[in-house]
């Protein structure tokens, strides 16, 4: 790893001093030549190299953010040379199977990328022009999320957890099973941790490991320990690697990106210690649009059959979802996964919470020609009929479960049978979308019909069976299905 | 328009983000605008100071260096206008997406150089002066078909009056080719196709006149609860997740304007695709035309430079301002002003000016005015009535409407669809909350639906009131059960349910439902509240809630908005009387068994 080094030529003058260190800033003066965004190589006085990024410029200095940290450094003896060119990272299919750190340097022993094909790792805008709009189902087999917030070719959905919950076990369970209904395409994944333990990064590389998919992962590993500020640069090594294999080889990319909060805490970190003014919490102003610079780097374009899907993973601190963090990505992101600390106390997995998950994506992927007629009216009477559990449950919590009328405990009785038995799956249990809806009508079936003002008389008529017991009813007939 | 480069030379001092310091600027004018370094990139200027100019980048500034030319244009951020803008999808700049596909692919290059409008394209041009006609300012010189919806009037500019000298024949031309001459006070002068115009400055107008018609939506819980005037201006506020973008986009298909601009201002690439490539296939319910025939999009979405998406509303504002000088009724939708307030406070903070509340900039409550205040009912100069109604997303960190944005917006605006997360938990869309929201223009506009349907203020009323009271019992009911209530407090439940269900939500996606004819509304919640009132009778008759509930003609009632569309008034009749003649049935039963 020490005996890497940027491809780049001797480029210009090399400076030796600088006017002032400051956290992870370092001002340089007497500066000629340099650019914003430019990148700089930062030698201490013991030789070892860092690597750093010209925030703001002038005719007179440079502010410059070390990458690596700036113990060690010292006014007198740093020296500092501008490479003329900002942070690229040199792309090309062959990286598919390796491990990276969180600038792009191998970390597993191999040499690094030969490529000439070297991108900035900022990208470009996508021309919503030349956009493709997603629609394309992607089965992940959880019921919760096929059933009720589907995810389709494309989309950017983020999981929102709280520590201790299992969002990497249901994150891997996503990765071993998505998959297309019509073909057999496999997904290849770029992997992007940042600030996670090295045990969470091991429990990913082993599941890759175990669904033998590890051939079609890329993986930026910026762990805990490694310099805050490599954070930032991360997630953007990661898309533009899924950029390069989505729309330059075609092929189906997942993106997964762990913990969006530990990005969003260095870029705190920068902001405060360039004394910018903070917003909510301490959170630079711009924190949207630089997640939307990241999440908007998902989708799919004209000119190429490649996709990008994105699931970021983030913790909300102390389980707020009006935190910024998951706030401003709610806001930019397609919808989300949360995860609900209740169920996972009553041990449902995966503990999916039937209320404010949602995929603003699904009502164009699923339905007639796309998944089944059904889909997307039943979702919305089990969307319906869990608020009304939950509002229930509140009454029940005063007045007790004798005391609720008939159809409240009906209500009851439902919420059970939905959690226990639709909402809760096996880690390795890959249902289909016709289990999935089956077993969704199975439980609607314990309320009577005319508490489901949200089907029409046709599905109704098609699927629903009401049984004392809500026993399963062998399997109904398959709706034709366009492709 | 003069044109610049003067030897002195201008350059760049400082980059800082968006922001760039530039040196030999001391005859730059404030919003100038500029071209930044070898790649050209636009900007404008916006704050001066001696020699120096801070000037906003447009576009990504990566690897621009201290000591690159400037090149002033000595004129303001202005924007093209003219036949063609109808149908096109431009960025904040209005640079025109499909344009800027052409040059460079699936991705926005930097420093793509577009014409806003096509000057080699040929219009139909019908003069509708002559020669020694005495023209003012907003005059009509003529006419060009644009599309199949939209007549394009052209109009002397404001500012220029005289008298006509000659105008072209009827035929073909290019908005560059001259179509008419004019002896002016300051000499003859040559009109075109084409105007230009600053964005941040607003179009004149004649005066400003009362709002009387609604604009209608098509959607029940607005047109019928909270209505919004043509000219009128409105906010929708929302957590994430509760439906802003897709509210936005009903009102956009289905609002009976002339003309909707959609400015998707710092949202989802994704968001503007699907308006793109769905809005050429809905048909307009009036016309029968795609509705793109009708729709022009900006869209700066929210990984697009920040400097240009706080431009890209007055851009929007600006193209909707020349219709409405055309005499038409124009919509404006904004998605998101709150993103918009955001690029304020980033460009504020990165100029290093004092932050007001939660780091926005002092002038947030002017700008926000003076944007809204751009919409309105006017007479223009051609003594037409015109108008642009305004309706603002408002996107409040952790859906808490205290923020600044909601907070000063809600000072300008005179509509206020609130939307709520819990009913968007339960999939109870539109969102909009009916105890939350509000509409000051019930009073305008209540002549026109007077005419229409007399007892509209009525019913309305009426309704509200059931909501109202059931919010109320809900309070006691999350205390003790429903059971225990009277059957009369339980007959407002009940109602209050069918009102949620079968009038207040409203399904995008319903074909028969998705935009629903005033008659229709109303047809719908004359039955609603027929059944209230005789249940009202029938339970102080001494009859149970369970016979009312149990009446066949109930989920028929619940559905009755997605079973008959507008055309199909009658059946709706058909099942009133049905309910009537339940309820008669009902009533025989426990007539005289009352107290």
């Amino acid at each position: 790893m020490e005996d890497f080094r940027f491809e780049i030529e001797d480029h210009g003058l090399q400076y030796v001093g600088s006017e002032r260190i400051d956290g992870p800033l370092v001002i340089v003066e007497r500066i000629r030549d340099v650019g914003c965004d430019e990148i700089v190589e930062i030698m201490d006085a013991d030789g070892q190299l860092r690597f750093g990024r010209v925030l703001d410029v002038s005719d007179q200095q440079a502010v410059v953010q070390v990458l690596e940290g700036t113990t060690g450094l010292s006014n007198r003896t740093l020296k500092t040379r501008f490479l003329g060119e900002s942070f690229r990272l040199p792309v090309s299919r062959h990286m598919l199977g390796r491990v990276f750190d969180g600038l792009g340097r191998p970390v597993d022993g191999g040499p690094p990328p030969l490529s000439s094909d070297r991108r900035d790792i900022n990208g470009m805008p996508i021309n919503p022009d030349a956009r493709r709009y997603p629609r394309e189902f992607i089965q992940t087999g959880i019921s919760a999320i096929d059933g009720m917030n589907a995810l389709v070719r494309g989309q950017k959905l983020p999981v929102f957890s709280g520590n201790g919950l299992p969002h990497d076990r249901v994150s891997a369970q996503i990765v071993r099973q998505a998959r297309l209904l019509e073909e057999n395409a496999d997904f290849s994944i770029v992997f992007g941790a940042m600030g996670v333990k090295h045990d969470v990064a091991q429990y990913f590389i082993r599941n890759f490991e175990e669904s033998g998919v590890l051939a079609r992962v890329v993986m930026f590993l910026s762990l805990a320990d490694a310099p805050s500020v490599e954070r930032l640069f991360t997630p953007r090594c990661a898309l533009t690697m899924a950029e390069h294999l989505a729309f330059d080889c075609g092929r189906h990319v997942l993106v997964l990106l762990t913990d969006m909060t530990n990005y969003c805490e260095s870029l705190r970190e920068i902001g405060t210690a360039r004394g910018e003014i903070p917003g909510r919490k301490g959170y630079p102003g711009y924190l949207y649009s630089d997640l939307a610079s990241l999440y908007e780097r998902a989708g799919r374009i004209e000119d190429s059959n490649g996709s990008i899907t994105q699931m970021a993973i983030l913790t909300m601190p102390s389980d707020d979802i009006s935190h910024p963090v998951p706030d401003l990505t709610g806001y930019i992101t397609e919808g989300q996964i949360v995860l609900d600390r209740d169920l996972f106390q009553r041990s449902v997995y995966p503990p999916i919470a039937g209320l404010p998950s949602l995929s603003r994506l699904m009502k164009d992927g699923v339905g007639k020609g796309y998944t089944r007629e059904d889909h997307p009216a039943l979702a919305s009477q089990l969307f319906a009929c869990y608020a009304r559990v939950k509002r229930v449950r509140g009454l029940a919590d005063v007045v007790g479960e004798e005391e609720l009328g008939e159809i409240d405990k009906l209500y009851m009785k439902f919420g059970e049978a939905f959690e226990q038995r639709f909402l809760n799956q096996g880690e390795y249990e890959n249902r289909s979308i016709d289990t999935t809806l089956d077993l969704g009508w199975e439980i609607l079936s314990l309320l009577p019909r005319s508490e489901l003002q949200r089907l029409s008389a046709a599905l109704l008529e098609a699927h629903y069976r009401p049984v004392a017991d809500g026993v399963a009813e062998p399997k109904r007939k398959e709706e034709e299905k366009e492709v | 328009m003069t044109v610049e480069t003067k030897p002195v030379a201008a350059v760049v001092t400082r980059i800082s983000g968006p922001i760039v310091t530039a040196s030999g600027m001391r005859d730059a004018q404030m919003y100038e605008m500029v071209q930044v370094g070898d790649a050209g990139l636009a900007g404008e200027v916006v704050r001066l100071q001696g020699d120096r100019a801070t000037i906003q980048v447009y576009e990504d500034t990566t690897m621009m260096k201290p000591g690159a030319p400037i090149r002033r244009t000595g004129a303001p951020l202005s924007v093209w206008l003219g036949p063609g803008l109808v149908g096109n999808i431009y960025d904040g700049i209005q640079r025109p997406l499909p344009g800027i596909r052409a040059r460079s692919g699936a991705w926005i290059r930097r420093g793509e150089k577009v014409d806003a409008l096509d000057t080699s394209k040929r219009w139909l041009f019908h003069p509708r002066v002559k020669a020694g006609d005495t023209v003012s300012a907003g005059a009509v010189l003529g006419a060009v078909d644009e599309t199949a919806l939209v007549e394009h009037l052209i109009m002397i500019p404001p500012g220029v009056a005289g008298v006509v000298r000659s105008v072209a024949a009827e035929g073909e031309y290019t908005l560059l080719d001259s179509i008419a001459e004019l002896d002016t006070p300051d000499g003859p002068r040559k009109l075109t196709l084409l105007q230009k115009w600053p964005v941040r400055q607003a179009r004149p107008i004649r005066e400003r006149i009362r709002i009387t018609e609604p604009l209608i939506t098509g959607q029940r819980i607005i047109d019928t609860f909270f209505p919004l005037g043509k000219g009128g201006t409105a906010a929708i506020p929302g957590g994430f997740g509760t439906g802003k973008t897709v509210t936005q986009h009903q009102l956009a298909k289905w609002s009976d304007a002339d003309l909707i601009v959609y400015i998707g201002c710092g949202e989802r690439g994704n968001e503007m695709t699907e308006v793109l490539r769905e809005f050429p296939e809905l048909k307009d319910p009036r016309s029968g035309r795609p509705l793109m025939e009708r729709t022009i999009l900006i869209a700066n979405t929210s990984n697009m430079p920040v400097a240009a998406r706080e431009v890209s509303i007055y851009t929007g504002i600006t193209l909707a301002e020349y219709y409405r000088d055309q005499g038409r009724n124009v919509a404006v939708f904004a998605d998101s002003t709150s993103r918009w307030a955001e690029a304020l406070r980033e460009l504020s903070a990165r100029l290093e000016e004092m932050p007001a509340e939660e780091g926005f900039p002092a002038t947030l409550p002017t700008r926000l005015a003076q944007f809204y205040e751009r919409g309105g009912a006017v007479t223009t100069l051609s003594g037409e009535r015109g108008s642009i109604s305004i309706v603002g997303a408002v996107s409040p960190p952790g859906g808490d409407f205290s923020e600044p944005v909601t907070q000063h917006t809600r000072r300008f605006i005179r509509c206020f669809w609130a939307l709520d997360s819990e009913l968007a938990n339960a999939r109870h869309y539109p969102s909009i909350h009916w105890l939350r929201s509000y509409s000051e223009y019930v009073e305008d506009i209540a002549e026109w639906w007077g005419k229409r349907a007399a007892d509209w203020g009525e019913l309305r009323t009426e309704a509200l009131k059931v909501l109202q009271r059931e919010e109320r019992l809900q309070q006691i009911v999350k205390l003790v059960g429903p059971d225990v209530l009277p059957d009369s407090q339980r007959l407002i439940l009940f109602l209050a349910e069918i009102l949620k269900n079968g009038f207040l939500t409203q399904s995008a996606f319903d074909e028969k439902d998705m935009y629903c004819s005033p008659e229709r509304q109303m047809a719908i919640l004359r039955m609603i509240l027929t059944l209230y009132r005789r249940g009202s009778d029938l339970i102080q008759a001494g009859a149970p809630l369970v016979k009312l509930q149990q009446l066949p003609c109930i989920q028929q009632i619940v559905r009755a908005k997605s079973s008959f569309g507008n055309d199909e008034l009658e059946a709706i009749g058909t099942l009133e009387t049905e309910m009537n003649s339940e309820l008669d049935a009902l009533a025989k039963e426990y007539e005289g068994k009352g107290s």
